[in-house]
């Protein structure tokens, strides 16, 4: 079985394609099959944080318009051999994208035996957005812990209950996982950001993962390599506990304290 | 509470500020999302009715569904103005 998962969030900018990219790693990293696919067609950037973006020739709508085979337009990873990539196309219609022929290519990687099919949807609620979560089995909707990211979030709740092919189908909920990114740990602690528990408590869907904020991020776009590689950097290790999390381990959530205070103002502030 | 707190000025909790906001707007939203479609218009018809015959505050009409088990309870509420002589003549 082919499980479609869709990385979303509604707001742009909180780490959709970072997250794409680390949970297509990590998964392939432990064996699975795994195609990672663009869906923000004319803002093609899957491609530059995965490292491979002078490979691409086809694209997605070429695949969904017979200009080139699926087998043509996935790129492999230099990584990972079960890896793969399907680019967003740079086009500048919108209306490229057809859900019968995000159908086909779904089906198709379903028969080739691929294990996991991340679809990173672009930000907002239109076409292609809404096309990236219609035939999800799954949702990893990414939030910042800041007013305007949890409100968006909660909007794509509504349509994951809503228009998703399962719901349409009545064939159960699309599974919904909350993936906080930016956490900034101290700045909860002082009370200048929600925590993981006020977040989740507004949503009301189980956390997968917690990503503090972290220098790595930054890092590994430069690089084109995924921040879960970094295994020096707790970005990537928290993404890391996540894709286990996915795959059903139970894993305690890390780096959500305050780093301890040194001993001055310990002394002082108890 | 350290010693040194006395001399700091205390930051206000903004992350409660941003939580209570939220759980305001969000169950807002929610319930309406989850109303039929046609409520917007309905509401809209019930107000050009009334407005006929009192002279009401466009936000006068309130129109809600609730559900309670397996019924589904209309409720909708108009606030009438204080004055009597709001009511508009029988020209």
């Amino acid at each position: 079985m082919t499980e479609i998962i869709v990385v979303t969030s509604g707001k742009g900018g909180v780490g959709k394609t970072t997250t794409s990219a680390s949970l297509a790693v990590g998964l392939a990293k432990r064996g699975k099959k795994v195609a990672v696919i663009d869906f923000d067609v004319g803002l093609r950037n899957l491609d530059l944080i995965m490292g491979c973006e002078r490979r691409v020739v086809y694209d997605f709508v070429n695949v969904i318009n017979g200009e080139c085979t699926l087998k043509q337009a996935l790129i492999k990873d230099k990584r990972y051999d079960s890896l793969f990539i399907l680019a967003a196309s740079q086009t500048r219609d919108k209306d490229a994208l057809s859900r019968d022929g995000v159908d086909k290519v779904l089906k198709e990687l379903a028969e080739d035996g691929f294990d996991f099919v991340i679809c990173d949807s672009p930000a907002g609620i239109e076409k292609g957005a809404a096309l990236a979560m219609y035939f999800a089995d799954r949702a990893v909707v990414v939030v910042n812990p800041e007013v305007s990211s949890v409100r968006d979030s909660d909007r794509i709740l509504g349509l994951l209950a809503s228009k998703t092919r399962r719901a349409e189908l009545g064939n159960g909920a699309v599974e919904q996982n909350l993936l906080l990114t930016r956490y900034n740990p101290n700045r909860v602690e002082s009370g200048d950001m929600m925590s993981i528990a006020d977040v989740q408590e507004i949503l009301g869907i189980e956390v997968i993962g917690v990503i503090p904020e972290s220098e790595g991020v930054l890092a590994a776009s430069n690089a084109g390599v995924p921040v879960i590689l970094d295994e020096t950097s707790n970005a990537g290790l928290a993404y890391d506990d996540a894709v286990a999390r996915l795959l059903g381990e139970n894993r305690p959530l890390r780096f959500i304290d305050a780093q301890k205070k040194g001993l001055l103002s310990r002394l002082f502030r108890s | 509470m350290g010693i040194l707190d006395f001399f700091k000025n205390k930051p206000k909790n903004t992350a409660n500020v941003a939580k209570e906001r939220l759980r305001i707007i969000v169950a807002q939203e929610r319930a309406q999302r989850d109303s039929p479609d046609y409520l917007p218009t309905l509401r809209r018809e019930i107000l050009e009715v009334i407005k006929k015959y009192v002279n009401v505050d466009p936000d006068a009409v309130l129109i809600s569904v609730e559900r309670d088990g397996e019924h589904e309870v209309l409720e909708l509420s108009v606030a009438l103005p204080e004055k009597a002589n709001a009511a508009l003549g029988n020209g």
